[in-house]
């Protein structure tokens, strides 16, 4: 087990590398932070002055070791837009996009794996092909068109639901602005998560009855007939448990996509998050912030990948035998 | 009464709006503690045969017609959980490959257990202390250890040893062996046969074994019954059938053999092969390769008659039993 | 024990394509989503010819024209769709909307594919540390999903050229954009097509007579990988429309000018509230069902080409 973290830990970091490599190649080339700084009356000479000290002129290499080295220690450089640390502006967002994803995958676990287990175990029945045709048209809807839709709905003709906004939020510890303590900020919570889960239920349905019919058809599956066991203990033990693996790593793949349709959903529902900021950032060219909101990402993605080959190495026993080889 | 009696099985596959027949009016017995064999090719149905025993054929099969008595009862006839309570508590079954057979994410202890406590009520201390004796039983060491591993940390051989001791947890009165030892090393094969003949002979238990191997055959079973397209064609004491073979497709496996050829000589294989079930020849289904064919062959399928201590279904042997019954009679 | 059909069953007489197309003709959604298909291809083909207006002509955007409903409720018939709100005719935007949709995803989508299938024969066919490298590339960039390189180098693309420049390239960039971030997917397939057809004998039996590795992959191996090759490419071509049409929504894409139907969704967007629907609701249908007929026929592709598996 420690083998393992320890030879994630290094693929991590050279990961983690190559991301601020590219963050600070597009912060060099983009946008002139002495322009950002100063005023239009200050004369060239004085720009140039002022890029000697603040080292623009040195070579790439080594402003690449100052960014890196302000890095790790959580200077990821000052936003043009907020004249904050842009490591701040971008934590201070993060409640409300973790929240929102977590509220997401949540439905997802509680809606697609009942779904799926039934259209596998009764393939037949009326309610599983209405399921599976539900599942093909919602594979066809993007993500942005559903939380549209949603909107539209539940918000302008029927008035359930907000749509813009996070509502009421409380806060944690000082650090957590939380909203899912008030009323209010479960209601706006409400659609965003819905939409997000909505546009990947599809898939994560299709797939545990792709896995799970699979895994019907198997050989310990027709001994665990043959030894008379009941139904719901062959279902629910052991053909639910050898279906969740690849369910689990297919699970870690689509972190990225739900990255992507993160910041579709926030740019939709006006939800203050991570992604939200970043297109606004894109949008008013504030290189600092795009730069550090992308190491911000990577990391996070990295930590996730990581977490997620965990979970499965604990979940298959076939799996720690492999790690202890090495 | 007969332990276990199979009369006019049919069992046919519907694909496509078509229905092919995979078993075809089979008919035998079995009774307490006796052990027989089921041979013959890939295709044959002997798989077939030992599932649809336990009505486990798998979708597209089905059972057409026929009958499956265990003592009275008739199992074709059960509902889900009738045929539980029969599983696993009267009729156990071995599958070919110990690898596929067991559930990776599961531990061999709890797949033990499983099977005593959902046929008794037990707790699982007890059921655990069971299960520790018949792994005991079956020549495991160290059990208590084993309990708790997966099965994927066993060898081949001791993994179908952990089957076998599954299968007699709740000492039932048959056990279907569809190919115990074929996935394993030869050198196993023998250790594993052992043991199942030990086993059956020691319990009083039933044995059906299927193989394709007339070499392990002729080591476990009393009777045997040689199946071909579906169809049984011979059947009778295993000595008899290995020493005088009747049926012309017995005589083809038994001649095909290399024991029966001198070396350096090419083996005796029997020409063409085994049809697949949409292919069924009319008639005898064994007439295309068989070297007595006749007219009558192509055209009508020959049924069971007694030749001997065997049964065979073959014309030719009925138009010799026959010649033979009218020989007796004229001296007489 | 499995029971594969294809064990069971006697070979139909003739070829497997005409068990496939025996097949094709008698699914009938199959056929309908191809109909579609073809119907949007034909369509956007000839949009400059069937479109009421052209799109280019300066006089086609009037302000006095904006917000017209569509003519069931507006009774105005000259625009059948109604208009957005610079006055355009709802109808041929989406016309020309839906070519440049499919042209970038066809594309996109020839650009994945080529890359793809030579990166995946390479791979599959040299194997060892060519094999490795490669699959460890494509490894890494399935981990970044590809939405966020697109949007990542969208964004920053935009903001070093500005607008001007990238709504000349915006079409040419999102299509190699794309194009280029998806070629695992295909890169994978092929390999693991051709690892299966290495074994086979006819390769051996090639390589023996002296043909030439290269040769040897295009002309022998590949003809033999290319049905789940097919099976991809449709739905691909949907998931390059779909990630072009969220990229346009973000303000990414097609540039306003020229439209395409995810420009056309995000502008109808904040008109929904206003009550002029038809702007955002008209284009999204078209969108769904042109990607609803794509996905079927992919799905019913990948039931009827892989000869291993056959639902029942």
């Amino acid at each position: 087990m420690l083998i393992f973290l320890l030879r994630r830990l290094i693929q991590a970091c050279f990961v983690m590398i190559i991301i601020s490599l590219i963050s600070f190649a597009i912060q060099d080339k983009l946008g002139d932070p002495v322009q950002q700084m100063v005023s239009m009356a200050v004369s060239s000479d004085e720009r140039e002055q002022l890029r000697e000290q603040l080292g623009l002129n040195d070579s790439f290499l080594n402003q690449y070791w100052r960014f890196a080295k302000g890095a790790i220690q959580g200077d990821l450089g000052t936003s043009y837009h907020y004249k904050e640390p842009a490591l701040d502006v971008i934590l201070k967002k993060l409640p409300a996009t973790l929240e929102l994803v977590f509220c997401a995958i949540l439905l997802i676990i509680i809606v697609a794996t009942p779904c799926g287990v039934l259209a596998a175990i009764k393939p037949k029945h009326p309610v599983s092909r209405l399921l599976m045709i539900i599942s093909s048209i919602g594979l066809s809807v993007p993500i942005f068109i559903i939380a549209i839709f949603m909107v539209y709905l539940f918000s302008v003709e029927w008035n359930i639901a907000p749509s813009f906004g996070r509502g009421q939020t409380t806060e944690i510890l000082g650090l957590w602005d939380s909203g899912i303590f008030t009323k209010d900020g479960l209601n706006h919570l409400l659609l965003p998560s819905l939409s997000l889960a909505i546009a990947l239920m599809p898939i994560f349905v299709r797939l545990i009855r792709a896995e799970m019919m699979d895994v019907l058809q198997s050989e310990y599956i027709r001994f665990a007939w043959s030894k008379g066991l009941s139904a719901k203990r062959i279902y629910f033990i052991h053909a639910l448990k050898n279906t969740m693996l690849p369910v689990i790593t297919v699970g870690g793949i689509q972190a990225g996509t739900l990255v992507a349709y993160t910041i579709l959903t926030e740019t939709i529902f006006q939800w203050p998050g991570m992604g939200f900021l970043f297109m606004d950032a894109v949008s008013r060219v504030d290189t600092p912030l795009i730069a550090a909101y992308l190491i911000v990402v990577g990391g996070m993605f990295v930590i996730t990948n990581t977490v997620v080959d965990l979970i499965y190495g604990l979940v298959n026993p076939t799996v720690r035998l492999a790690s202890h080889g090495l | 009464m007969n332990l276990l009696s199979v009369s006019n099985l049919n069992v046919n596959f519907k694909i496509k709006k078509q229905e092919l027949a995979a078993l075809i009016d089979v008919s035998f017995t079995l009774n307490r503690g006796e052990r027989i064999a089921i041979v013959g090719e890939s295709g044959a149905g002997k798989s077939i045969l030992g599932f649809s025993i336990v009505n486990l054929i798998g979708k597209p099969g089905y059972i057409k017609s026929g009958s499956v008595k265990l003592e009275n009862k008739e199992l074709t006839k059960m509902n889900l959980r009738q045929l539980q309570e029969v599983r696993g508590k009267r009729i156990a079954m071995i599958f070919q490959d110990p690898m596929m057979t067991l559930n990776p994410v599961i531990t061999i202890g709890d797949q033990l257990v499983e099977t005593i406590r959902s046929h008794t009520k037990i707790t699982y201390k007890d059921a655990r202390n069971i299960a520790i004796e018949k792994l005991h039983n079956v020549q495991i060491a160290s059990p208590e250890t084993r309990f708790d591993q997966y099965p994927h940390e066993l060898s081949g051989g001791m993994r179908q040893r952990v089957i076998i001791a599954s299968v007699l947890l709740l000492n039932p009165d048959i056990i279907i062996a569809d190919e115990p030892t074929t996935a394993l090393d030869v050198t196993i094969q023998a250790e594993i046969l052992q043991l199942l003949l030990a086993i059956c002979h020691d319990n009083g238990v039933a044995l059906v074994l299927i193989s394709h191997d007339l070499g392990v055959v002729s080591k476990v079973a009393e009777r045997t019954l040689v199946m071909y397209a579906g169809h049984i064609v011979e059947e009778g004491p295993t000595l008899e059938i290995i020493n005088d073979p009747q049926h012309p497709y017995t005589q083809g496996l038994l001649n095909a053999l290399p024991q029966m050829t001198l070396p350096g000589q090419r083996l005796n294989q029997i020409q063409g092969s085994m049809p697949s079930l949409a292919e069924r020849p009319t008639g005898c289904a064994f007439h295309p390769r068989c070297p007595y064919a006749t007219e009558k062959c192509q055209q009508e399928q020959p049924s069971f008659i007694h030749s001997g201590v065997s049964s065979v279904a073959c014309f030719l042997v009925e138009d010799m039993v026959n010649e033979f019954a009218n020989q007796d009679e004229e001296e007489l | 024990m499995k029971y594969s059909k294809k064990d069971l069953i006697h070979p139909i007489s003739g070829s497997r394509w005409n068990h496939v197309w025996s097949g094709f003709v008698g699914d009938k959604l199959a056929v309908l989503a191809l109909i579609i298909f073809i119907f949007y291809c034909l369509v956007a083909l000839l949009a400059p010819l069937v479109a009421p207006f052209d799109v280019n002509d300066p006089a086609f955007m009037d302000l006095i024209n904006s917000e017209i409903a569509p003519s069931w409720i507006s009774h105005d018939s000259r625009f059948l769709l109604g208009t957005d709100a610079q006055g355009r005719d709802l109808l041929s935007v989406i016309l020309y909307g839906t070519r440049l949709s499919l042209t970038i995803g066809i594309c996109a989508v020839l650009i994945q594919a080529t890359l793809g299938i030579c990166i995946g024969l390479m791979a599959g066919y040299l194997g060892g540390r060519v094999d490795n490298f490669l699959m460890r590339c494509a490894d890494i960039q399935l981990s970044f999903s590809n939405m966020m390189v697109a949007i990542v180098f969208l964004a920053i693309f935009q903001s070093l050229f500005g607008i001007a420049m990238y709504q000349q390239l915006a079409m040419v960039i999102l299509i190699l954009v794309i194009g280029l971030t998806e070629w695992p997917l295909f890169a994978r397939t092929i390999r693991a097509s051709v690892l299966a057809e290495k074994q086979k004998e006819y390769v051996d039996a090639a390589r023996v007579m002296g043909i030439s590795s290269k040769r040897i992959m295009f002309r022998h191996i590949l003809p033999n990988t290319l049905s789940p090759v097919l099976v991809i490419f449709t739905v691909q071509i949907a998931n390059a429309i779909v990630a072009e049409a969220a990229l346009s929504f973000l303000g990414l894409g097609m540039p306003a000018t020229e439209p395409s139907l995810g420009s056309l969704i995000s502008e109808g967007f904040s008109y929904m509230f206003a009550g002029s629907w038809w702007i955002c609701v008209i284009p999204s249908v078209t969108l769904i069902i042109l990607i609803l007929a794509m996905n079927l026929l992919g799905d019913w592709l990948r039931d009827h080409l892989n000869p291993r598996t056959y639902k029942d």
